[in-house]
């Protein structure tokens, strides 16, 4: 199958065709419906009260004067939920996460109560006039100082916990590892960090929660990128209340933008249920976008210490990392069960790799929970920009291009699949290739030449690569589970008499357009025209199990139900044609949308009218209908990879780089539609660019919150963007049913290591080895600043 | 609290509202008009998914008083669509794939409505600056412009 002539004609719409999107018909008519569109009769509205100190003891919360507030009819707090045991709630990585404190706070920006009223601003009106009492508590900030013996123990709500120390994880062989060392002609060692920030999609979250206390039924319209793990995280949680999971509907509508942050369960999501539970009406919580900022889930805060090992000629041999996750109060991570630290350990990237050891601990402190991925899979962006960071000083140390490095040390095409040594086995790839076209697409040579004539001149360019492997669709049932929940997904289809189809999937899009490319995947395996195959998710009543859309998995693992669903239709659907043409089974051929008997192509049936029989002729002992589910196990993960090159141009005058050029050669294998791929690797691209050169979450000593606005949190603007040059490589995957891999994220993996290389590529001469992300204008013109060149 | 009478011309219907002086203009289209199609991203005037036109300017409307648009006129993203036939500028986003999860797009459109009326051909940067008051997270903009030019070639209804 290739992915450049599609099989199917542009009016079936299979794969391979750029067709328009069909979703685009609500959303450019504004008739989208987010969660903050839901409105019911009756509807209550929960706003939250938050800490304005790190950690600090409650001593009082008055409610007096909200109560008297006109409208106000109740305020939430801790004490009232653990009269039903309600106050504290599991984590995805099995810690525990206050709903809302009883005896202290634990960050800025913490929910401690919840005031419930008849409209949005008398309960923003009640938030105010709540009174709390603090009695601050020594805050600890920095993950290294929170580790060090003698430190404030921030859980004091875990029996005989002593330390901040969370967790101990690690992969590959040590010994291995310390030998090749020990023997290595050239090391290079750097500390790397990877600082906190947040997704910040325009939408925030929010959700509303509508028990009918008739019934008993809970229904509940939330911003989840995974309406059914969160129905039995629900049913698990609150089962001991009366919530029995057949009686919990979780509505996911139409998500303004995920990216991993509408993974968890946040504490306003289970306040407005219990108040929903509690007064039978419904209750709406929307978050601001400073509570959003502040207080949803943060992405990496690791601190990377990196080591490579390898020889004057260029072979790297050995890689070693040392690192420090700062988890905030409680390990509230998405990431599979079984992997703490997620997917880091694809850290050897794109390299052929002899030894590799890594260690990660994680640690408490005063800030909030997280984990989640900022549109990544599972850690992946970490362990990339370490490796491509890593690769880059290693290739300067020895005097070496880093293009001229990364070819000598890639896995080459024959060696797939290929065993990483922390144990992943990649299952295609062609990184010779991709590079090649991006140093092409680029004019590689010719930049270096101009780079050293502008160095001669006092100019200061940079030229910076990024050859990444991703890791996505988890995933394989044997390791991939979250609380248990194996890493499966699903579609359910439904063939109709007239040949039209309905399909549901348990994944949820965020803007990625499954309602086209789903359809276009069934349209390849059927011939049934995309237009024609209606695409349903995010309703747990209606949509088959699946475990969401986060990590790149909605194509490689929901998309090969999709594909598999279709394949089981057709079987059934050539039984019939076989009985209609009164032929055996075997002597009929397939092409997309009919069967032909072999060598007689005019007796042919198309799958229309197989589809009609089955409701009105089916064979003699056959099932009537034409409908399938599949519940599919990946057999591996995927793994998509690229190149991008970078140039970069810096003033002297103001720290300032400018993104000059960025070319993205992306393989994903084969692709579905051309132009929403295009589009996501955009989008991920401009979510690359945005942690390394804008966006950083950092904390005062006392665990203020720095950046806790779009005022202050610098998500980029069409200004700030360039004009990204796309292409691609197609290596499909050889275990993937349609061979995709998957794209979403590519880009914001691969993206901040080929910036963050061209940066330091253009001040390397200056004796500048490394900046931390995000390389902001004053980060640079102190440096400038230092070396005696800033203007 | 106290309330007041307005009335407000919303695509091309004058509509009533009885509000609080402190009710914003964004609240009084999607909760007292039930109009959601303009969406709230942020409360700092940063993100722009509430952009809408008073008296044919963009404005954000969460930092807009519904007060303040008592007597004037206001234009929504559903005052885009005519006769059952899209505007240039969604048949451009519809073309171009300049969105994604469509949450910024009402916002954005209502942006590129006024830059088009103000500038009928803007260039790549004139694009870029006009919009940047308005943050996509999902596009990386490229598209977006693209939507934008393919708008600017068509005549305005």
């Amino acid at each position: 199958m290739s992915s450049t002539t599609p099989r199917t004609s542009p009016e079936v719409g299979g794969m391979g065709h750029s067709i328009k999107r069909k979703e685009d018909a609500r959303f450019l008519r504004g008739q989208g419906k987010f969660v903050d569109d839901v409105k019911l009769p009756g509807m209550l509205y929960l706003d939250i009260v938050r800490s304005p100190y790190a950690h600090a003891k409650i001593t009082k919360i008055d409610t007096s004067k909200a109560m008297a507030i006109p409208g106000v009819l109740a305020v939430v707090t801790g004490e009232l939920l653990k009269q039903y045991n309600l106050h504290w709630m599991p984590t995805l990585m099995s810690d525990t996460q206050m709903v809302l404190p009883v005896e202290k706070v634990m960050h800025q920006g913490q929910e401690v109560a919840a005031v419930l009223a008849t409209s949005r601003y008398i309960a923003a009106d009640g938030v105010q006039a709540v009174e709390v009492d603090y009695e601050p508590l020594p805050v600890v900030v920095d993950p290294f100082k929170a580790l060090e013996p003698g430190a404030t123990v921030l859980r004091t709500d875990k029996e005989g916990k002593t330390d901040n120390h969370i967790w101990h994880w690690e992969a590959g062989d040590k010994a291995g590892t310390e030998q090749a060392f020990a023997q290595a002609e050239v090391t290079v060692k750097q500390d790397i960090y990877i600082p906190r920030i947040n997704v910040a999609s325009i939408e925030t979250c929010g959700c509303v929660a509508h028990f009918n206390k008739t019934d008993g039924k809970l229904t509940v319209w939330m911003t989840t990128q995974a309406p059914h793990a969160i129905r039995t995280v629900f049913a698990l949680v609150a089962g001991h209340v009366g919530l029995s999971e057949e009686k919990i509907r979780i509505i996911s509508p139409d998500i303004g933008g995920g990216f991993g942050g509408k993974v968890p369960v946040y504490p306003g999501y289970v306040i407005a249920v219990a108040a929903s539970v509690l007064t039978g009406a419904p209750v709406k919580w929307i978050e601001d976008r400073i509570e959003n900022l502040q207080a949803s889930s943060f992405a990496r805060d690791y601190h990377i210490t990196a080591e490579l090992a390898g020889k004057k000629d260029g072979t790297m041999q050995a890689l070693r990392f040392k690192t420090i996750a700062d988890h905030g109060y409680t390990d509230a991570a998405a990431n599979p069960s079984k992997f703490p630290a997620g997917l880091f350990h694809i850290a050897t990237g794109s390299y052929d790799f002899q030894h590799a050891f890594m260690e990660v601990d994680a640690a408490y402190t005063n800030k909030p929970p997280g984990g989640i991925a900022y549109r990544c899979s599972f850690r992946v962006t970490e362990a990339v920009h370490a490796i491509e960071r890593m690769v880059d000083i290693f290739a300067k140390d020895i005097g070496m291009d880093p293009a001229d490095l990364r070819k000598k040390n890639f896995i080459k095409p024959d060696q797939f699949p290929y065993k990483s040594q922390f144990g992943f086995e990649y299952d295609s790839g062609n990184y010779i290739g991709a590079l090649d076209l991006a140093m092409k697409r680029i004019g590689y040579d010719d930049l270096r030449k101009e780079q050293a004539e502008k160095r001669a001149k006092g100019e200061l360019m940079g030229i910076g690569i990024s050859s990444f492997t991703e890791i996505v669709g988890a995933g394989p049932s044997k390791h991939y589970d979250i609380l248990g929940i194996k890493m499966f997904d699903s579609c359910e289809l439904r063939i109709h008499p007239t040949g039209k189809a309905i399909a549901r999937f348990g994944t949820k899009s965020q803007g990625q357009g499954h309602e086209t490319t789903y359809a276009q995947i069934i349209a390849e395996e059927l011939g049934i025209p995309a237009e024609h195959i209606a695409v349903e998710e995010g309703d747990t009543d209606t949509a088959p199990y699946g475990l969401g859309t986060y990590a790149s998995r909605s194509t490689p693992v929901a998309g090969a139900a999709g594909a598999m669903a279709a394949r089981k239709v057709r079987d059934k659907a050539r039984k019939i044609a076989a009985y209609l043409l009164e032929v055996a089974e075997e002597d009929l051929d397939w092409e997309p949308g009919k069967f032909f008997v072999k060598g007689s192509p005019s007796k042919s049936k198309t799958i229309q009218e197989c589809a009609f029989a089955a409701y009105t002729n089916n064979p003699p002992g056959m099932e009537p209908g034409l409908e399938a589910v599949n519940y599919y196990d990946p057999p591996n993960l995927t793994y998509p990879f690229g190149s991008y090159i970078c140039v970069v141009d810096i003033d002297k005058g103001t720290g300032q780089v400018k993104v000059r050029r960025f070319v993205a050669v992306d393989d994903c294998g084969n692709i579905i539609n051309p132009m929403i791929v295009d589009g996501q690797i955009h989008g991920g691209l401009a979510m690359g660019l945005a942690p390394a050169l804008y966006e950083e979450i950092n904390y005062d000593a006392d665990g203020n919150i720095q950046g806790g606005s779009l005022m202050d949190y610098l998500v980029p603007t069409s200004m700030e963007t360039p004009s990204w040059e796309t292409d691609k490589t197609c290596t499909p995957s050889p275990h993937h049913p349609i061979g995709a891999k998957g794209v979403g994220e590519s880009a914001t993996v691969g993206a901040p290591p080929a910036i963050a290389n061209a940066v330091v590529d253009a001040l390397w001469h200056l004796g500048v080895r490394h900046i931390d992300i995000p390389i902001t204008p004053p980060k640079v013109w102190a440096l400038l600043k230092e070396k005696g060149v800033a203007e | 609290m106290t309330t007041r009478k307005i009335t407000v011309n919303v695509n091309g219907t004058p509509r009533e509202g009885e509000v609080e002086p402190r009710l914003l203009l964004v609240h009084f289209l999607r909760e007292d008009l039930s109009m959601t199609g303009t969406h709230i991203g942020c409360d700092t005037t940063s993100c722009g998914a509430c952009t809408v036109l008073l008296d044919g300017k963009a404005i954000k409307s969460c930092t807009a008083f519904a007060v303040q648009a008592d007597g004037r006129e206001v234009m929504t993203v559903e005052g885009l669509e005519k006769d059952g036939k899209l505007d240039r500028i969604q048949e451009g986003f519809h073309q171009e794939h300049g969105l994604q999860c469509g949450f910024c797009t009402p916002g954005m459109m209502m942006t590129t409505y006024a830059l088009l009326k103000n500038n009928p051909s803007p260039s790549e940067h004139d694009i870029r600056w006009g919009i940047s008051g308005n943050l996509c997270r999902c596009t990386g903009y490229v598209n977006i412009v693209k939507a934008i030019q393919y708008a600017a070639q068509k005549p305005a209804e």
